[in-house]
């Protein structure tokens, strides 16, 4: 996988989609506390499930800085191209 | 707009938990009458979550030896050990620890909490990485925020993840550091940590296991999950606190590591802050005497948890996924975990609320804790009471009834 931010983007709402309970519009301004109810831990157990597919490791001061979709998708990329 | 705005969410919560009339969050003891009694809200409860392992906060050696000491060296230490200077006490606790360990170094710190902060941030530097156990305490994360490295999160209790997420860093410069706990304090399981050494080895990493809950609760002399699992030669740093095995209040860091003693004077959460009082620094030693002199006190307490846990498991409680000092209930949502609480206490049994974020996977916990002083009688009774409050919420089938059996047959 070449990790274009498409397909980053695909990966990460299409678990997003798998594991949420009740079915959210998902967007780059989605906020994932305030959309999505997900809270710290859980915000890094699903960044997990993304790193696992993506094969890499978000440093945690990363995660922190991350408040939208779109955010997470530009960390991803970032970490990604660096690695 | 307030300034106390951003703890919207936070405030709800607690709102939440005082329409339960009663706030886990706030309680108070009115009177400790010993380490498994007190009087709460005017009535005598059963304590089941103190984390009073070994049951030595009255214990009338501690409490002589504190007691002494407050009138030799007065109440409080009144500064920090760089700016103030050090009393004999805190480094004959040093000295004690390192014995017990068999290590050359230790250092002591006022809390739990600043020994995990101070060693955690202070060792690791802006270019090393530490790698937490998911299910680490906020002390340890709290700890790597304060420091400069890069900070990894791996699955919780998995080798394997573990070991990926060190391949992943294996070409990044900078030194790597493992951090797992003894006995994680949520829901009671510990770490395969003979597997994480063997990790830790091959990837050239240093490894550092806290033992808060597992000091004087696991290994051959209560030196912990490192004994236990005789890997204490690759684990480079041992975290401990005296607040839960010893009866006191402080933590503390050991080693074999040359050079350690230079912390002394590059940890932050070390150097400016007040001292462990003498009283507390004397009963602690005394702790530790009693700790190593008395393993039956060990063999109590495993007792107890293994009969708490196998009751609640016979009743057809959700738990944690092995036996210790810890079992926790598994409740489908935190309003249940509250109303159950309150339930036990009104029945006069104290446990512990545990809420996400702070427990693993968002789980809502009823957390109990067994003391090495509590009766087989009293965990009886607890189970009784745990049976008849389940059965009225609808949680479990089994009644009072199939505890007093129980009990029967095992004193039969």
């Amino acid at each position: 996988m070449d990790n274009s931010v498409s397909e980053i983007r695909e990966v990460i709402f299409g678990t997003l989609r798998a594991t949420l309970r009740n079915p959210v519009e998902l967007t780059d301004q989605t906020n994932i506390a305030n959309d999505l109810g997900l809270d710290s831990v859980a915000v890094m157990d699903f960044v997990m499930e993304i790193e696992d597919q993506l094969n890499v490791s978000v440093p945690l001061d990363r995660i922190a800085e991350v408040q939208t979709l779109g955010d997470l998708v530009e960390t991803l990329h970032n970490v990604l191209s660096n690695a | 707009m307030s300034l106390f705005d951003k703890f919207g969410a936070l405030a709800a919560q607690v709102a939440e938990a005082e329409r339960a009339a009663t706030n886990p969050f706030s309680v108070v003891l009115d009177h400790v009458l010993s380490p498994t009694e007190a009087i709460i809200r005017g009535r005598r409860a059963l304590l089941l979550g103190t984390n009073n392992y070994l049951g030595l906060t009255y214990d009338p050696d501690v409490i002589a030896k504190s007691a002494k000491a407050v009138r030799e060296f007065g109440t409080g230490t009144t500064g920090s050990r760089i700016a103030n200077g050090s009393y004999d006490g805190h480094q004959r606790l040093e000295r004690e620890l390192a014995a017990f360990y068999g290590r050359r170094h230790a250092m002591v710190f006022s809390t739990g909490y600043q020994a995990n902060l101070g060693i955690i941030s202070t060792l690791a530097g802006k270019n090393d990485h530490l790698l937490l156990d998911a299910d680490c305490h906020a002390s340890i994360y709290d700890g790597a925020r304060l420091g400069q490295a890069q900070v990894t999160r791996f699955r919780h209790n998995s080798p394997e993840d573990l070991s990926q997420r060190l391949r992943r860093l294996a070409d990044v410069p900078g030194d790597k550091i493992i951090i797992v706990e003894g006995i994680y304090s949520m829901l009671g399981d510990s770490a395969p940590l003979k597997e994480f050494a063997a990790v830790s080895r091959e990837a050239g990493a240093y490894l550092i296991v806290d033992e808060a809950h597992s000091l004087g609760v696991l290994g051959q002399t209560g030196r912990g999950l490192a004994e236990a699992a005789g890997v204490e030669a690759d684990v480079d740093f041992i975290l401990g606190t005296f607040s839960k095995s010893l009866g006191g209040v402080g933590g503390y860091c050991v080693s074999d590591l040359a050079g350690f003693d230079i912390l002394r004077v590059a940890c932050r959460p070390y150097m400016f802050t007040a001292s462990p009082p003498p009283g507390n620094v004397a009963g602690t030693l005394e702790a530790l005497h009693q700790l190593r002199a008395r393993p039956i006190l060990r063999q109590q307490l495993n007792d107890r948890g293994r009969q708490l846990y196998a009751g609640l498991a016979a009743l057809g409680f959700d738990l944690g996924p092995e036996p210790s000092p810890v079992v926790s209930v598994i409740l489908p949502e935190p309003q249940a975990a509250i109303e159950f609480w309150k339930r036990l206490l009104d029945a006069g049994l104290y446990t512990n609320v545990s809420l996400p974020p702070a427990t693993p996977k968002s789980l809502s916990l009823l957390r109990s804790s067994v003391s090495a002083a509590h009766s087989p009688a009293q965990i009886d009774h607890a189970l009784a009471l745990f049976a008849e409050v389940g059965q009225e919420m609808g949680l479990v089938s089994a009644g009072p009834k199939a505890v007093r059996r129980a009990a029967a047959g095992r004193t039969a």
